[in-house]
């Protein structure tokens, strides 16, 4: 009969559980400005061949040409990348240059992400094995980067690129490029 | 003038729902001597239908006039749209889409008001009480938080509300089908809470409850149905399921739901499972609010854009807790007092049931669980992604036996029954199950998931119709046929499920017009790519001419379009629909040597997935219906017999 009874108070402990979760996340700020470890670092030494054939691949060497430039961390199978595209896009249309490193993603499925989504990257790089990923300092996808022309890591955003960062991120840009 | 009577209305609702909540009470606390307040309950629940109906009529006059003084009006409509986007614009929004919400819950108040007399008065004053109680938190939700009706200090000199990719007719009406689903749940979980507050949890209990589970479950089953068609097409992506938060959201109380709607039969036939029935009362609604909570609060990232606030989040976490906990506790502290009921062996109707109770749930939780694990980890500064790879095979686990359970289950006779009367049949499924298998495994391989789906689909398919053997067709119940239908529904969209994840064929080609490429058994060829314009964007169309195993030319142009007002791409895919699967076309960017990407796919069967979730919406119409007429047949019966015995009376 005891063990019967506390059957019946299970569904509450797991309700608790879960409002003091969401409650937690509620508190927290939205996007929260995570200031990575990375920030101020420069980029590790790498070479990705390209994610798929439209465009060439990236190197750590295309980000220390001495333009400030957008790095955007994505993959074909991750949702919040949908929805960060017309972003990416608007940003593209602002004259920022964006590279774009893909996760653990096959070039059939990159290519029909970027003929659906469009396709704001000068150059992407397959990174297979996440290696570039946790060099830089990323933990999920997407995320986007504001590298200066040395190669160094000036900002990190995280999570999908929402309307309201559009201005910010031009705003980083242009602060590096004076 | 319109908007201020609309508001009105809501406020004398709300305080009819605070009249519902105490005179209902006191009458559950003590039934003796406040019989004029528990006379009250009735009626009050009653006009409450009457003036939030007034109210959403208040509402739509004054999206369809246009009213650009009220605030609601001016920021989600335009004197431009057509009228059928001006009245569905109306809910649209959070504001709106609220007030639809206490609107159907106080209709189902007031319906159950007007027309349940089977159960004893004191477990109705409680279930009154209980749905004026969970409808006066979302009244002041929607008084205190979210004014529909709120005015402009100046009114506006047009609407802002001309996005065009809201205007689509499944938009306009997806989200109000699952919002009666979530609503009708309510309907439950005041008669779940109302049977726990009186322990009266009986056969009638479940007989009054089951109309209301049915019609929710069936509009819930439509809605999820339409929008993964709406998914399919829109967001050109060729899948019909991404598992993602949103679509978990629908989901969960799907699940409940149906798990409910299979317990509250055992327990309206037997008078068993009566524990299970309450606790998933409870849980259903529990999960509509969780979903809704969900996609409102902005916790979660999903494909689905939702003005997300965190403000109107706590406010409905807040309510959550406030239901679903004084409900869980008062389930803690009762459950233990209600008898178990009606004992039946493991074989027999009741035990296959139960395995389909315990499946469902266990589906519910994974799904739960995948879908708060990427919370859950961001609590401990861990960004993950759950995606296919684990709802997939994870819930498979508990639905291959779930659907082996169902072959034999309809089968068997209530209480106890042996396995061994129902061989013949059961094996004549196995046999069709293996011979599919056999078939899927010939025409190519198959890897595991769609192979046992092939060999599942087509047992429970044989098995569905295997109860109407044997008996006059023409006098079988129609609830019964509902259960051959639904269940013939579920083979049809497991089959398609299969048939699409096993034999889908896609290629990605670079075309030049005139090019030829082959998916398939279609030939296709791109004839020409030029623009077109319509009312608010421009597009490249792709016009190609397909064509079937060499047979007739069809012709479809999927668009690349560019909206101006906002600035959006979309792609528009261009399908052409078979009996037997659908070719789907996608247009991409054009290359700097003038050719176009294609994104081709050929996908044997992938419609039957919807022809089957419609399958089972119209077996639960059924069942519904014959319900409700049997319900009907005994109480005027039930008059009858009483009228006789008066008049024996008279004459005696």
């Amino acid at each position: 009969m005891t063990r019967i009874r506390w059957t019946l108070w299970a569904p509450l402990a797991i309700f608790g559980a879960f409002v003091v979760l969401v409650g937690y996340q509620l508190t927290q700020p939205a996007q929260t400005e995570v200031e990575s470890a990375m920030i101020g670092k420069s980029i590790p030494e790498f070479d990705l061949k390209p994610a798929f054939a439209d465009r060439p691949g990236l190197a750590s060497a295309d980000l220390r040409d001495g333009q400030p430039k957008l790095l955007n961390i994505f993959a074909s199978w991750c949702i919040p990348c949908r929805v960060e595209a017309p972003q990416l896009e608007q940003l593209r249309r602002a004259g920022a240059p964006i590279h774009g490193v893909a996760i653990r993603d096959r070039p059939e499925d990159v290519a029909a992400f970027l003929a659906q989504y469009g396709n704001p990257f000068t150059r992407i790089g397959a990174d297979d094995l996440s290696e570039v990923q946790l060099g830089i300092g990323s933990s999920g996808v997407p995320e986007t980067f504001v590298v200066d022309g040395e190669g160094v890591i000036r900002y990190q955003l995280i999570g999908d690129i929402r309307p309201e960062h559009v201005p910010l991120l031009l705003e980083k840009l242009q602060e590096l490029a004076r | 003038m319109i908007p201020e009577a609309g508001l009105a209305a809501l406020w004398l609702a709300a305080a009819l729902a605070a009249l519902q909540f105490l005179a209902g009470g006191i009458a559950v606390h003590r039934p003796q001597g406040n019989e004029l307040l528990a006379s009250l309950v009735r009626p009050a629940a009653a006009i409450q239908a009457l003036l939030t109906g007034l109210a959403f009529l208040a509402l739509l006059y004054v999206f369809s006039v246009t009213d650009l003084s009220v605030k609601l009006v001016a920021s989600n409509s335009h004197s431009a749209k057509p009228m059928i986007y001006k009245l569905s614009g109306a809910w649209g929004n959070h504001e709106g889409s609220m007030l639809l919400w206490v609107t159907v819950m106080a209709l189902a108040g007031g319906g159950i008001a007007l027309l349940e007399r089977r159960l004893p008065e004191r477990t109705m004053m409680a279930t009154l009480a209980a749905q004026a109680f969970v409808g006066l938190g979302f009244y002041a939700f929607l008084l205190f938080s979210s004014n529909p009706f709120e005015r402009l200090p100046q009114p506006a000199a047009e609407g802002m509300g001309l996005n065009p990719l809201l205007q689509d007719v499944g938009l306009a009406f997806h989200p109000p089908t699952l919002y009666f689903g979530y609503v009708g749940l309510s309907v439950a979980f005041s008669f779940a809470v109302g049977a726990l507050l009186t322990r009266q949890v009986t056969p009638d209990f479940a007989r009054a409850m089951r109309p209301w589970v049915l019609f929710a479950w069936i509009f819930l089953t439509l809605g999820i149905t339409a929008g993964s068609y709406w998914a399919y097409y829109e967001l050109g992506w060729g899948g019909w399921w991404f598992w993602d938060p949103v679509e978990n959201a629908s989901l969960m109380p799907w699940l409940a739901a149906t798990a409910l709607l299979h317990s509250v039969s055992v327990l309206a036939a037997r008078d068993a499972l009566r524990t299970w029935t309450i606790m998933l009362g409870v849980v259903a609604f529990s999960m509509s609010m969780v979903g809704t909570f969900l996609v409102r609060s902005g916790v979660l990232t999903s494909v689905h854009a939702f003005a997300v606030d965190p403000e109107r989040g706590s406010f409905i976490l807040a309510l959550l807790a406030l239901y679903v906990g004084s409900a869980l506790v008062l389930f803690g502290l009762r459950a233990g007092t209600i008898s178990e009921g009606e004992r039946f062996a493991i074989t027999s109707r009741e035990g296959a049931l139960v395995v389909n109770n315990v499946a469902l749930s266990a589906i519910l939780g994974i799904v739960l669980l995948g879908t708060l694990y990427p919370l859950l980890t961001e609590a401990f500064d861990v960004r993950v992604s759950v995606g296919p790879p684990y709802f997939n095979p994870v819930s498979a686990i508990f639905l291959v036996p779930m659907l082996v359970v169902l072959m034999v289950g309809p089968l068997l006779r209530w209480r106890k029954d042996s396995l061994g009367r129902v061989s013949k049949p059961v094996l004549g499924a196995l046999v069709v199950a293996l011979a599919a298998l056999a078939a899927a495994l010939i025409l190519g391989p198959v890897e595991v998931l769609p192979a046992i789906g092939f060999m599942l689909s087509a047992g429970v398919a044989v098995a569905s119709v295997m109860p109407l053997a044997g008996r006059n067709v023409l006098r079988l119940p129609l609830a019964t046929w509902g259960m051959v239908l639904a269940h013939l529904g579920v083979a049809v969209s497991l089959f398609g499920m299969a048939a699409d994840s096993a034999f889908t064929k896609e290629v990605l080609v670079a075309a030049r017009p005139g090019d030829t490429s082959e998916v398939g058994p279609w030939t296709v060829m791109l004839d020409d790519a030029r623009p077109v314009a319509g009312p608010n964007w421009t597009a490249m169309a792709g016009n190609m001419s397909v064509s079937y195993r060499g047979g007739d030319a069809i012709h479809v142009a999927p668009q690349a379009r560019n909206y101006w007002s906002p600035v959006q791409s979309t792609s528009e895919v261009a399908m052409a629909t078979r009996w037997n699967g659908q070719f789907y076309a996608m247009i991409g960017d054009e290359g700097e040597d003038g050719r176009w990407q294609l994104m081709l796919w050929w996908k044997p069967f992938v419609t039957w997935i919807w022809y089957g979730g419609l399958l089972i919406g119209l077996g639960g119409m059924l069942a519904l219906v014959g319900r409700v007429i049997a319900d009907l047949k005994r109480r005027d019966i039930q008059r009858r017999v009483s009228e006789r015995r008066d008049d024996a009376e008279v004459t005696a």
